[in-house]
Parts: C-alpha cells; structure tokens; sequence
C-alpha cells in the first residue's frame, strides 16, 4: 500500500544570483514498511527534496508540485495541520547529530515533549516509553542516561538518541537524512544495522538519504540516483548495483571500494558537480560523463522507462553502454 | 559549585589589592595635593592638616595605615567634606546609584528581551524595524544629548516631572534618570537578543524541534529561548559596570546625590582618600558582576559544571 505518493516536487530558492532550482521533477512512491534510497553527491538536492515535504524549507525556498501523504499534500498544508503528521506519522532524524539535539535540554524533556504533544501522554508515562526507546536503540543504562544532556553522549549514542525520537511515535515513515554521514566506520554500521532491525520492528517505511551506495546495499528496496537537482536513475536496489544503466551511477559504483580490488583503481568521478545558480541547458551531468556526444549538452533528456521498469534520464541507449556494465557489476 | 563560588572570591582579593596600589602610587605621582588651593593656607596649618591625614609620614608607612584600614573595611577620612569619612559619603550616596542604576537595568533586561523576541521572530516587519530604529538611536545619541532632551520635553514642555534633583527616593526625581539609563541599554540587550535569537531560531536543533511537529510557542519558549538568552548573559556585567561609569554623567545632568556625583567631586577637590575608595568600591562591584554572571551562565548552560 502507498503512504507517500510524490509528484513532480520542485525546490526553488532565492537568491541574490536569481532563481535556484535545487530539485526538479522528483517523482516517486513509497510503500509501507519500505526503504527508499536516495544517492546522489553532496548539492545534487537529496535533503532539500525531503525538508520542502515536511515543511522544512529555508526561508527564501518554496516547494512546487505535490507530495501526497495518504492522499494529503504535505505541501500546501497549514502548519497546524502540517505539525500534527510530523514528529508523529512522519519523522526524521538528520545528518549531524552533534548539533542536531537541543544541548540546552535534557534528553528526557526532548523526548517525553514528542509524546506529550502527539499522544496525549503524561510526562511520567512518556519517560517510561523514552526508556524503553532508548533500549531499544540499544543505549546502555537507559534509565539513567535518559536524564542526561546530549553532550554527555557520544556521536554514535547522540545519533542512536536521535533515531529514538524519531520512533517514539511509532510514525510510518522515517526519513533518514545521511544518519551515518558524521559518524566514524564502525558506528556507521553498528547505526545500519540498527536502522534495519529497527525497520522489521516497527514496519516503518525509510527513505534512506546518502552520497555513499554503499550504505544503502543491503538496506533499500528501491534507489534513485540524483544529480543536479534531477533524478538520474530510479530502480530497484538489485537493478541500480548489477545492472546500472546511468554513466552516473555507473560513476558512483566505480567509486565504491570493493575487496577485490586495490586501492588505486578506486575512481572517483573526474570534475565537480554543476553549479546550480548557471545550471547548462542540457543533461547536468554531461559535462563530466564520459559518454557525452553532441547532443548531450542541448536537451534535458526525460526520465523514462526501459524494460524491466527501471526509469533512467540518459540520451544514451542502453545498449551502448553494456561494457562498462560488466566491470561496475562486481560489487 | 561551592568551591568554585569560594575560590572566585578568594581571586578578587589579589585584584582589588593590586588596583588599589597602583591607584594609591598613581594619586601620589600626581602633582599637587589635596591642600594646594587658591587660598593660600599657613605653613603650620598646613603642618597641622598633614599630621591628622598621615601626610607627614613617608610614603610606605602612609600606604600600609591605608591597607590596614582598607581591612577594616575603613576607607578613611575625606579631605575636603572635614567633618566625613569616606565610609559616610558612600553610604549616603550609594543606594541612589544603586536604586537608579539597578531598576533601570532591571527594566531594561525585561524590556530589551522581549523586544529582541518580537524583533526577532517578526524579521523585517515594520516592529523589527521600529526596535532596530530604537536601538540605533539609544546606541547612536550619547546620554548627553537624550538626557536634555528628555529634559526638554518632559520637564519644560510638558511639566510633568522635575528636571533634576533629589527628594529621598521620590519616585518622580527617578523617572527621568532611569528612564535615560533604560533607553540606552534597552538599545544594547534589545539588538543582542534579537541577533541571538534569529541566529539559535537558524540553528539545526531548533530544526530538529520543529521535525517533531511542535508549535511555535514551544519551539521559541523551550527550545530557543535559554540558548538566545546567553549572550544578554554575558553582556550584563559589561552593562552593568558600564551603569557606573555612565551615573556619572547622568548625575550630573539630573544633579542627583550618587556615587557619579561624588567621583566628579571627589575629582575636582583632589580629596585622595574619597578618589580612592571609590576606585576601591568600583573594583569590587566589577568584579562581584562578573562572579554573579559567570554563575549565572552555570546556571543556564548545561555544558559548564564548575
Ligand atoms: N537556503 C538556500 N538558498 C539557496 N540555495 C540553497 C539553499 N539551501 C540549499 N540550497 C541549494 O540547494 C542545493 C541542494 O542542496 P541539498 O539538497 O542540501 O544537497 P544534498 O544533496 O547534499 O543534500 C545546494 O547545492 C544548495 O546550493
Ligand atoms: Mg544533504
């Protein structure tokens, strides 16, 4: 059953430059009990496309087109009724947990608020239900810490802290912004594969945002790769990792480390990604793909649908790019 | 935070003490003395007047009587108000400064945060721009010049209030005073709030309030507030010593009987001991400020565990 339809979602800022449009045409659905990736390298508009949805947006941004939460667009709601879905039905846990909890508050009174505000709990009731939050996320003498400030934890227990919150609710959506981006390798996994055992628990729907794909092997379901603003490739998990059809993405996988291989065939992809305020006309990511011909800077190539029902935004056929498939395809 | 409290008290000792030498050798080094005046007084008056203030003895045997009588908490005889001690001067004008000075600082805090609130949370509206335009004025036009036109308007034109002068703690010799020293700090507490408060309002914990779905009152209330309120925090003492500093110029314009007025006095005579013990008595309000701000800030910050 879909609990998040999405259509056509566009950001756009003002700046002193003119008009940014940070997200373009993002369309997409999600399931219940779901895992959404969304890839792409840092600026090509992963976290903008999920603040504008819960209403998140910097001052001098607005959001366009619709983001239907049970058939509710998210986007042209009051903030009353906006605040009544988020915390609750849909919540969110971001990329720096270090200044992302209220260091002036103790984490009993930043998560007992969530309950008192959405379930109608008494606070000595709420206490006992963060506890038992804090267990689950696996935080060590949770009674106790429970009545500590968050700088008496560290990043990997903050952002475990953090994760709590987002679930005291039990919402059915979960948007995970970069969790794991601050945290060092080992925390990183311990929070993924808390995160998974979490989604079984609780039968949320995540959309899990990343610049890294190899957090999301094994996690998501379903993975869209952006670039510039844009969605590049949309597909099953299985699909983008064995059969990426998107140079983009084939990039992205060529910059993955993986066992087999030395450290010096690690590739990142050459260049940098498009300055969004002189976005070129044509594809965003023709500038640095090796693919690009002639008619690749002039024309924004559509998202369409190839067999199998992957969607990709590429004027180049599939067919031509198989070999370089085969060597991406060993991740 | 007993122990820190106590240990803080112990280090102002050394301040005063190391202030009030240098001040002392400073007055000495100064030349002419408390008894040069126009008037010409007779060699054995003279004589007579040095013996009773100690002037005739060398200088270390002058400044160790001084210390022994500062621990006393004696800060001597004036010279020139003859029938005074030091001690009587500050105890008469005292309360007026405090009384002025501290009501002023008291509304201005409570003013100048909720100012800074409505400015903040209203960015760019025409009440941002109002309190901005208060503040610039407050910080832009020195007390002399808002004090007589304070003046102007409310004693000469209006006749509402008397435009100087003292009547034992009659609240309408206060008004204007205050009401001075209030515009002038509202204008300080009322832009560091709202500069504060918008930046904390930007920050990624007050995000991750309003992901929760909480309501705006809660957000500013809970969330903002205590953190925006730091940096007022700080500026207190600053404020509040500066409250010294400016009584005298606002004494002087409203001709009242304060601390202000007697540095100003104590000046013009070259009455050392009152100098002094004024120098004495700022030193040590400037330093309990700072200890009762440094608290403060243990008290609101989590972070900081004395
Ligand atoms: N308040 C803002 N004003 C103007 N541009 C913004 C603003 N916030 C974000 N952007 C632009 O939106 C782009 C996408 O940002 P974001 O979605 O945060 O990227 P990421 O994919 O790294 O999460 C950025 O390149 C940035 O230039
Ligand atoms: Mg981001």
């Amino acid at each position: 059953m879909s609990i998040l339809n999405v259509s056509n979602l566009g950001v756009q800022f003002r700046t002193n430059d003119g008009m940014v449009n940070a997200v373009n045409g993002l369309t997409f659905e999600l399931n219940q009990g779901q895992t959404l990736g969304i890839v792409g390298e840092s600026g090509s508009g992963k976290s903008q496309s999920v603040l504008a949805m819960m209403g998140l947006l910097a001052k001098n941004g607005t959001a366009s087109g619709e983001a239907l939460f049970h058939g509710q667009n998210l986007l042209t709601m009051s903030p009353r009724e906006l605040n009544r879905i988020r915390g609750d039905r849909i919540s969110m846990i971001f990329q720096d947990p270090m200044t992302s909890l209220n260091p002036y508050l103790t984490v009993e009174r930043q998560m007992t608020e969530v309950l008192e505000l959405h379930k109608g709990m008494s606070r000595r009731t709420a206490k006992k239900r963060a506890i038992e939050l804090l267990d689950a996320v696996r935080i060590p003498e949770a009674a106790r810490r429970v009545n500590m400030y968050p700088h008496e934890f560290s990043g990997g227990m903050r952002q475990r802290v953090m994760i709590a919150m987002a679930l005291l609710c039990e919402p059915e959506v979960l948007v995970a912004d970069e969790p794991t981006t601050a945290l060092d390798v080992t925390v990183q996994a311990q929070i993924l594969s808390l995160l998974k055992d979490l989604q079984r628990d609780f039968g949320t729907a995540i959309i899990m945002i990343t610049h890294d794909l190899g957090v999301v092997a094994g996690l998501c379901d379903k993975v869209m790769v952006m670039y510039g603003g844009r969605v590049m490739e949309h597909a099953d998990a299985d699909h983008i990792f064995y059969r990426p059809t998107h140079p983009y993405t084939i990039g992205l996988l060529g910059a993955l480390p993986h066992l087999e291989a030395n450290d010096d065939e690690l590739t990142s992809i050459p260049g940098n990604p498009p300055n969004l305020a002189h976005m070129p006309k044509g594809c965003p990511f023709a500038e640095r793909c090796t693919h690009a011909r002639a008619g690749c800077a002039d024309t924004i190539p559509p998202l369409v649908a190839i067999d199998g029902g992957a969607l990709r935004a590429c004027h180049i056929p599939v067919a031509e790019l198989t070999v370089d498939n085969k060597e991406a395809a060993h991740v | 935070m007993w122990s820190y409290t106590l240990r803080r008290v112990l280090v102002t000792i050394p301040t005063v003490w190391a202030v009030t030498t240098v001040c002392y050798l400073l007055l000495h080094i100064t030349p002419g003395g408390p008894f040069d005046g126009e008037r010409k007084v007779s060699a054995a008056v003279l004589a007579n007047l040095q013996a009773k203030y100690h002037l005739d003895m060398p200088l270390w045997q002058q400044y160790l009587y001084y210390m022994k009588s500062l621990l006393q908490g004696d800060l001597g005889a004036s010279f020139r108000y003859a029938d005074w001690s030091v001690n009587e001067l500050v105890a008469h004008a005292l309360p007026v400064s405090l009384t002025i000075g501290g009501s002023s600082l008291i509304i201005s805090l409570v003013l100048g945060v909720v100012l800074g609130i409505v400015a903040a949370l209203r960015q760019n509206s025409p009440i941002d721009y109002l309190v901005m335009l208060i503040s610039n004025m407050g910080s832009a036009f020195p007390s002399f010049i808002i004090g007589p036109v304070l003046v102007l308007v409310f004693s000469i034109l209006l006749k509402w209030l008397p435009s100087g002068g003292w009547d034992d703690f009659a609240v309408s010799y206060m008004v204007l005073p205050v009401a001075l020293l209030t515009f002038i700090n509202v204008s300080t507490i009322g832009r560091v709030m709202r500069g504060s408060l918008i930046e904390i309002m930007n920050s990624n914990f007050i995000r991750t309030a309003r992901a929760k779905g909480l309501p705006m009152r809660t957000i500013v209330f809970r969330h903002a507030l205590k953190p925006a309120l730091m940096p007022v925090v700080t500026l207190l003492a600053p404020l509040a010593i500066s409250s010294i500093t400016s009584a005298v110029v606002t004494e002087s314009i409203f001709s009242l009987p304060g601390l202000g007025k007697l540095i100003v006095n104590g000046a013009a005579n070259r009455d050392y001991t009152l100098v002094l013990g004024l120098v004495v008595l700022v030193t040590f309000m400037t330093v309990l400020f700072n200890l009762l701000v440094d608290l403060a800030y243990a008290l609101l910050d989590p972070k900081i565990r004395y």
